[in-house]
């Protein structure tokens, strides 16, 4: 079953001991399914455990965040002992499944993350359905009880499996020791594979401890090729871009996913097709490219939407017309003719029927879509959205003002180049940031858009500033987000990762607030905090570097001094509770329907 | 039972059979219904049982045809354990057959 690894001309070393530091593989290295020499006799007896971590170093993973307890401990008594492997103690469940996550985010490769059976195994739920939502690589590994207590509401027993069946792409019971040499590598190819996403991997205490013989090990889990596109499909898809007039190029995270931000601005740049993206887009195409139009939707950029209504065909580029990119469903490009391309068959038509659509991976699909394409510079259409552009301008009041919240973003960008990561939380801060944030670089933007996860930010930044320590990793975080998961900032001091955390304090659930005070009568309730904490008293409790630019005299200097100082950063400011992330479309309304100037 | 588009099964809706080839173990089932049961589509009816050698199972579902069926199949044929998904007529003798046993 088990393509045998022995035998090629590279692998002189016989008799080995299980993991020489010497050929421990780089994450993403592509030779290194050939670099684990096995001796054709060689067997070894092995844990489950054992057998598990060595299949996670064999995958070239190197590290974990997690947190142990009675279900995992043989797990974590096997990765005490591997060399290439370091663990991230996360403080949360979630924290660990969010650092996972911001690894996955930032490097495009598959994270692990860990938990312990019961409490351990919801608490990484959260983390997971994010995933699935924004189709990020995971593989979550859980303890479970032994296999003779599973179904007797044993201690810290629950169904892990049967609570991931709907958030992950796919879940594994481990049965057997044995199991765990297919299951492993074939959770790495799932979660790569496709549209990526969540897999999980539930092991019973007692196939952790079961010993087996090894003699063979399995080809690591490796993203499987994306069936070709049809090609009639891409010729019908070129004949349509170049028979519109008004066409608009709609990007979604599946341009990042794909690795094609490249081809997708070169299609942009040859058709002339003004070009709008997702939350989970942002960074494809340069914002200040002059094609750009910026975000559409709910928080999206007026202009953005508006052009939307004229345009006579919209191309989906790996996006999937969620509700708050579209608005009213029915309403949306309401003139247009629709070109969908997705690697993922069921989003082709399920929310707007498509006149066309390609299935396939959206890079492969570009690039033999390119070639096909007229080269238009579509003078009249451009001249029409310029004229959009003008008569909308981006709204960004107090942008000179360091104490704003646009000025606030305006002045951490002017200190950081495009290199570094931006990281947010969820809510107010995170639509500022959106909006306001000049994002140049695919993977420079992390951000929760499906699942919209308060708590996101903090987490993730760890896993993004461990995963990619040469960037600074900046994360924008609001109060209510920060709460949700403020016990990482231990794990941030204790790793003494790169990070600085800005935090956006209006002392409320700011986008709850902006809600109720649009849409319910102005009747505020249970969004503000009367309780509030002294954030920088209790970042520098747990070993920050603090700053608090409410006090700072020049806050520009104070910033700049700030974010070129290593190692965890707490900057504090007070944001307004009456300011609100304008314009907006209502919930369910349409996106021509903006409130705001 | 979902309550929320239970429609009555007496009233002229248009049924479809799947047929669905499966691995056989035991979460094949939940991941199936799961598809079914968080979009409130009503399964009217199911049969399953292994074939060949036990390794894969066949299962037979019937639902109402609705616009949604469309993309529960789509859903469907994404499940890792699902491994072909067929449609038929409302028609089909599986259900008429097994149906002699619900007289």
């Amino acid at each position: 079953m088990f393509q045998s690894m022995s035998g090629r001309p590279d692998q002189s070393t016989a008799g080995l001991a299980p993991f020489p530091d010497a050929i421990i593989p780089l994450k993403g290295e592509v030779a290194h399914r050939s670099r684990f020499p096995m001796n054709e006799d060689a067997t070894e007896t092995l844990s489950g455990a054992q057998i598990a971590v060595r299949l996670l170093e064999r995958q070239g993973i190197r590290r974990i965040a997690g947190i142990p307890g009675g279900a995992i401990l043989p797990f974590y008594d096997a990765l005490s002992q591997s060399k290439s492997i370091r663990h991230v103690l996360a403080r949360h469940e979630q924290g660990a499944g969010f650092i996972a996550q911001g690894m996955a985010r930032a490097s495009g490769e598959t994270a692990v993350c860990l938990a312990t059976s019961g409490p351990g195994a919801t608490n990484l739920l959260t983390a997971i359905a994010d995933a699935k939502l924004d189709s990020i690589p995971l593989v979550a590994i859980t303890g479970q009880v032994a296999s003779t207590l599973i179904g007797t509401d044993a201690f810290q027993e629950v169904d892990t499996y049967g609570l991931n069946i709907p958030i992950t792409k796919h879940n594994f019971l481990a049965g057997s020791a044995s199991e765990l040499l297919d299951v492993i590598p074939r959770a790495f190819r799932l979660a790569a594979s496709g549209r990526p996403g969540p897999v999980l991997v539930d092991i019973p205490k007692d196939v952790q401890n079961e010993r087996i013989e090894i003699g063979e090990w399995p080809e690591p889990g490796l993203r499987a090729p994306t069936p070709a596109a049809d090609p009639g499909a891409i010729a019908r898809a070129a004949a349509l871009i170049d028979a519109a007039e008004r066409p608009i190029l709609y990007l979604g995270g599946g341009v990042t996913h794909s690795d094609g931000a490249a081809q997708a601005v070169e299609l942009a740049e040859k058709a002339g097709l003004p070009t709008v993206m997702t939350l989970m887009a942002l960074g494809a195409m340069p914002v200040d490219h002059p094609l750009s139009l910026g975000m559409l939707g709910m928080y999206g950029a007026r202009r953005a939407n508006m052009a939307l209504e004229e345009c006579d065909l919209l191309i989906a580029a790996g996006a999937r017309f969620d509700d708050r990119a579209i608005g009213k469903a029915a309403a949306f490009c309401p003139r247009a003719k629709i070109l969908h391309i997705d690697i993922d068959c069921s989003e082709l038509g399920k929310i707007k029927k498509a006149h066309a659509s390609i299935r396939g991976d959206l890079r492969e699909v570009l690039e033999r879509l390119l070639p096909g394409v007229e080269s238009r510079p579509r003078r009249e259409w451009r001249a029409r959205v310029g004229e959009l552009k003008r008569n909308f301008p981006l709204r960004r009041p107090g942008v000179g003002d360091p104490r704003t919240p646009y000025g606030l973003i305006h002045a951490v960008a002017g200190c950081l180049d495009d290199e570094a990561t931006i990281v947010t939380d969820v809510g107010n801060h995170q639509m500022w940031v959106a909006q306001a944030y000049p994002l140049r670089r695919p993977r420079q933007w992390l951000t929760s858009g499906g699942l919209g996860t308060m708590g996101f930010g903090l987490p993730a930044a760890i896993g993004a500033a461990l995963a990619q320590p040469e960037r600074a990793v900046v994360c924008f975080s609001g109060d209510g987000s920060l709460l949700m998961n403020l016990q990482e900032l231990a794990t941030a001091a204790e790793e003494d990762v790169n990070l600085k955390l800005v935090l956006m304090n209006n002392a409320s659930l700011g986008m709850v607030v902006q809600q109720q005070a649009l849409f319910y009568g102005q009747r505020i309730f249970s969004s503000k905090f009367k309780n509030e904490a002294d954030f920088v008293k209790i970042a520098a409790g747990f070993g920050w570097r603090t700053l608090d630019l409410d006090s700072a005299p020049d806050p520009r200097k104070a910033l700049a001094t700030a974010l070129a100082t290593r190692g965890p950063m707490f900057i504090h400011a007070r944001i307004d509770c009456r300011e609100q992330v304008l314009p907006m479309v209502a919930p369910g309304g349409a996106n021509k329907d903006m409130i705001g100037d | 039972m979902n309550s929320i588009a239970r429609k009555h099964p007496e009233s002229s809706v248009t049924q479809t059979v799947l047929e669905l080839e499966v691995n056989n173990h035991a979460g094949v089932m939940s991941h199936v219904a799961g598809l079914f049961s968080r979009r409130a589509y009503n399964v009217e009816g199911i049969v399953c049982m292994p074939v060949g050698e036990g390794r894969l199972s066949r299962v037979w579902l019937t639902v109402n045809e609705e616009a949604r069926l469309e993309q529960m199949v789509r859903q469907l044929e994404k499940l890792e354990d699902v491994l072909s998904v067929r449609r038929h007529g409302a028609s089909h003798e599986v259900f008429e057959r097994v149906g002699e046993f619900f007289r």
